[in-house]
Formats: C-alpha cells, structure tokens, sequence
C-alpha cells in the first residue's frame, strides 16, 4: 500500500510524530515551561539514564528521572528572581531527526518512537553541544500525543560534565 | 606571580585573610601538589568499587593518573596508570575489567601486567636477554609509594614517609568513614556502582570550603529551597499524601539564617574539618523506625540511640574529601589546575539497612550531586565568579577570612566554632595549608 512505510505506520502517523517531536524541541527552545508540563500524562515521566544499557530508571542512579512534580519545582527554580546561575541568560537551539516509529499499537494508536537530536546551548559567553537519542512511549489523545515517558541517551553520558544541566534536554 | 625560591608560601595565609594567589596562581598550584597532594594521603575508591579480579577504576592524585585494582588473590591495587616501557597509560577507560588473564595489557607493544603491576608477558623477550632482568623493577607498573585503608575506604600517598593513614585521619576524618559504617546493623556499607563526574572551573579550595560555609546556602540556593517548598504544598494538596523526602532535602536549603548561626563547625588536625547537622534525619517515619529496629537488634538499643544521635552533616577530609556521612555521599575533589577541580561524586549503601534508607541516599544522590543537581547548579556558578574575580590582577590581594575571627574555643587542638557561620572552616583549612605550604613544613 503506497501510504504505508516499511514499520507498517501510516504515512499520517509518521508525519504526526514528527511535529509532535518538532514542537516539543520548539517548546524548549522557547522555555514555554506551561506547555512543557502539559507535554506529559499526569504520571508521566521525563528520564536520563546514567548508563547505556540501564533498563530502568526505578532504584538506580539517574542523570535525570522526574515526574511532573519534580518538573514544576525544576521551572520554578530557574525562573525565580533569585536563580543567580540563570541570570546570565540562557539560550538552546534543538534539531530533532532520524525519526522511527518502533511500534504502534493499531487499536488505541499509541506508538514507541526513536529519534536523534542535537542540542546548542548558550550560557556565560560559552557554547555547550549535546547529542543523542530520544525514545518516546506516546499514548494518543485524539488527533494529538501525550509522553509517558521520555528517555534521553545523551552520547556523553558516561564522560564527565564540564558544568551541570540545568533544564531537560 | 613569579615566587623565588626563598619566598615563603606560608606568609600568603594570616590569621583572618589570605592573598588570592593561594586560589588563581599557577606557581602555588604546583607548589600544593608538591607539597600537599604528593605527600599526604588521597582517597582513591572503596574497595567494593572493585569486587572482582581484574576489576579497576583509574582516578587522580593531583596530576598523576592512578589504577584502582584487585587481583586473583583478593588483594586491591593502587598503581601508576603508566606502561613502564614507553610511558602509555595502560588502561585508558574510566572503568572496566582487565578480561579473563586479570592482566592490563599495554594497547602499543602488548606488555601484559599483573593486578599488582608485575611484569606477566611481553612479546619479544628474546631482545631483552642478557641486558636486562625481566623481574627488574624498573621494567614493573609502579605502586603507589603508600597504600591503607579504613573501613574499607581506601587511600594513596605518593610519599613513602609520614605519618600512618589512621594518625593523620584522626578522630575528625575517621568520623567520616565511622558514621557511615555504623548507620549499618554489618558495620560495613557498600559503595553504588556510578560514579558523576563534573568539571569545576575554580579552585580545588573553593569547593572544600563552599560544603562548610553555613552563610551561603539560604543566599545561593534561595531558589530552589523556594520553589521545594512550594512545591511540598502542593503535592500535599493535589495528592493528600506527604512529599517525597528529597523535598525537604532541598527545602532545608534554605532555612533562615538564625537555624545556620546555631550550628557547629569543629576544627581538627591536618584541616580536617566538621559541620554538625542540620538535617532532621530522624523522623519517626516507618523507614527510620525499621532502621533503628534493625541497629538494635545488632548493637543494643543504647548503641543505636548514640550512632543515630551522630549529628554531623558534613565531614572534610583534607585536601581531597567532602563526606556527608548520614546521607551516605562522597565527593573525591581533583584538583587539574589551579583554576579547574573534577569533582568525583559517589554514594553508598549501608549493608543490611532497610531500602528506604537507601531510597534517601539515592533521592540526595539525585537532587543535590547529580549532573542535572538543582543545588549544586549554583555553587558551580558562584565557583567560576569566585575564580575569575580572583584572577584579576587590579582590585585587591586578600580573601576576606575575618568572620568571628579569634573567637572560636580551642581545646586539646581542636576548635570549635563560636557560631555555625563562623569562617573558622576556612581558617582550620589554611592552617593545615600553612603547615604544609611554609619553608621548613
């Protein structure tokens, strides 16, 4: 069938997907922290692993693992008058790509997604790169999608961080 | 600042201010890992960091790169990270296992090393007969001048003289490891497999004295004990159940300052340095009260009322540890220069005590010393402003160090602090600085 791609999802689907992932960076970029919260089901979760092969974030050391309690004390801090470290302004560009969409369930169209991102940030006159893979598990609301849980495998994650993160990536 | 030979560093530190060459000169800078990183002892890892043979870790002593291993024996390793015949680093990894011969084996010309850095194999040895013996020293890893441990907790001194690991501890360093190790009905802890690394664009010093400096927190960190507070609100509201611990954790930031002033700072030998707790680390939640039951049955309830009664927050192993002992975390401090510090940042379990006293461990491991920490984002902020006020050369000379100056109690050499946010962590540090650091030391 023509609309299909070789994962079996529809030509809609991948395209839906991708300005979902599109907005999200687009969300981040802009710090429209409002709508970030509301990116996530009301138990979903935003999480980095401290290791490659980790299977869960439950128990374990992370380099992120937050439910969207954690996230609104996150936004809370760097946009209090006194969050000193954000005073100097604090600036990301995103581009997401290589998005495919790893499984779909066909009945209530929630789907598992992996892409590669590249993330610039701008703080204190200096330039930081990002890189790695983002692992979506998306549950469908209508024509739209909502996160359950993010996983980020950031390509360093092992190395040793010059500075820290201070907002997700 | 170029120093003669016969400058004395010493006279940089006096009683209530040191100059700023102490923090952002390259010359002191060699001259402390000459004088006070290649001569006293450094942390290097715990041993269940390595529990199988052929298991290693590498890591710093000032600029010297050191192997953490164990070998077939049993017995654990501290080695200079560097092949002995042309100088490559051996093991080039952060961490890993050395394969099933338990022998590094050099990436350039594949000579092989046992775990206790004897020479195993080298390709070749015909070219070596009659010239040199194959057992010779010269031809080995080289081991650390000086290895020991306590409790498990091991150290490195690239100094074959000085004094022994527990006599320069002392009571003030051996708290570290002895809190710890006693909040476990085994008497032992066990150390959590992960290891975040983060860069520091300042002074190895400045991080050492930023952990006891009580005035700091509710300034530095007014933001996120703010929005942790906000936060334990309305989790209640929205949820009706208590916040997850770790809230209060970040809440506790920023206490007013009347609730710092009343704590303690003690001042012991060497620089090693205390901070009384602060923290209300014992709540009579379900946790705390499956944790005491567990001390009791093993050390008696009277035993356990004193080890969990142990109110210190925060102990400074001098030059090189900041040790938060009820909370089971450990930060090795490297200095790579004087104006960039590697934090290695490590916590513990306590062998035998309930999950939930982990689950504290793992909540503050998170919130506080991970690389996405909402805490330490702004210490690592202030450390660069500190760092690059210091390397100007207009401006001023000294670091103010006069808070409560002269009032602090000594007794028997060790000094206690006439107020929690007396700068007497700082002075009892440049002290043991000053020893190390003036002609003669």
């Amino acid at each position: 069938m023509i609309d299909r791609d070789i994962t079996g999802s529809s030509v809609e689907t991948q395209r839906n997907v991708e300005q979902f992932l599109y907005k999200q960076a687009d969300i981040l970029d802009q710090r429209d922290w409002d709508s970030w919260l509301d990116l996530f089901t009301k138990d979903g979760k935003y999480w980095m692993p401290a290791k490659p092969d980790q299977e869960t974030g439950e128990g374990l050391p992370n380099i992120f693992y937050e439910d969207r309690y954690l996230m609104d004390m996150r936004i809370r801090r760097v946009e209090h008058p006194y969050a000193h470290s954000q005073k100097a302004g604090h600036r990301t560009s995103h581009v997401v790509s290589n998005v495919i969409i790893e499984s779909e369930n066909k009945k209530n169209g929630d789907l598992v997604c992996t892409s590669r991102f590249h993330m610039v940030e701008y703080r204190l006159e200096d330039q930081r790169y990002f890189g790695g893979k983002y692992t979506h598990y998306l549950e469908r609301i209508d024509n739209d999608y909502v996160i359950k849980l993010e996983r980020v495998d950031i390509a360093n994650v092992e190395g040793p961080f010059d500075y820290v993160m201070q907002v997700w990536l | 600042m170029e120093f003669d030979q016969n400058f004395d560093l010493g006279t940089l530190v006096q009683d209530d201010r040191v100059h700023k060459a102490c923090y952002a000169d390259e010359a002191v800078y060699e001259k402390e890992l000459e004088n006070i990183f290649y001569k006293s002892w450094i942390y290097i890892g715990h041993e269940s960091q390595v529990p199988n043979a052929g298991d290693y870790w590498t890591t710093w002593v000032g600029k010297e790169r050191m192997i953490l291993c164990r070998d077939d024996k049993g017995d654990v390793h501290v080695l200079y990270n560097r092949c002995p015949h042309h100088g490559a680093l051996i093991c080039n990894n952060h961490t890993g296992n050395s394969g099933n011969k338990h022998a590094f084996r050099c990436p350039y010309h594949a000579w092989q090393f046992n775990m206790d850095g004897s020479l195993r194999n080298l390709p070749m040895k015909d070219g070596y007969e009659g010239i040199i013996d194959l057992k010779d020293p010269q031809l080995q890893m080289k081991r650390a001048e000086r290895q020991s441990s306590y409790r498990g907790f091991i150290f490195a001194s690239l100094n074959s003289e000085g004094p022994d690991l527990e006599n320069w501890l002392g009571a003030g360093g051996k708290s570290a490891f002895d809190d710890i190790c006693n909040r476990s009905p085994e008497g032992e802890c066990e150390i959590v497999a992960n290891c975040f690394r983060i860069i520091q664009h300042s002074n190895w010093k400045t991080f050492l004295e930023n952990q006891l400096d009580a005035v700091h927190p509710s300034i530095t960190h007014h933001s996120t004990g703010d929005a942790a507070s906000q936060m334990q609100k309305l989790y209640t509201k929205e949820t009706g159940d208590e916040p997850p611990m770790g809230y209060q954790f970040l809440a506790d930031f920023a206490l007013p300052y009347e609730v710092w002033d009343s704590l303690d700072t003690i001042g012991h030998s060497y620089g090693h340095t205390q901070l009384a707790g602060y923290m209300g680390l014992r709540p009579r939640d379900p946790v705390t009260l499956a944790h005491e039951q567990v001390l009791t049955e093993a050390y008696g309830e009277k035993r356990m009322d004193e080890i969990l009664s142990t109110n210190v927050h925060h102990v400074l192993v001098y030059p090189c540890l900041s040790v938060q002992p009820p909370l089971q975390q450990l930060r090795a401090v490297r200095p790579l220069a004087a104006n960039k510090t590697l934090t290695e940042i490590w916590h513990f379990k306590l062998k035998g005590a309930p999950e939930g006293i982990y689950e504290r461990s793992l909540a503050y491991y998170y919130l506080v010393n991970s690389p996405s920490t909402m805490v330490n984002a702004d210490d690592l902020n202030n450390f660069r402003a500190v760092q690059d006020g210091l390397s100007l050369s207009g401006g001023g000379d000294w670091v103010s160090l006069h808070r409560n100056a002269g009032q602090d109690t000594i007794k028997d050499g060790v000094t206690t602090s006439v107020t929690g946010m007396s700068e007497q962590p700082m002075r009892n540090m440049f002290a043991a600085w000053k020893d190390y650091m003036s002609i003669g030391a």
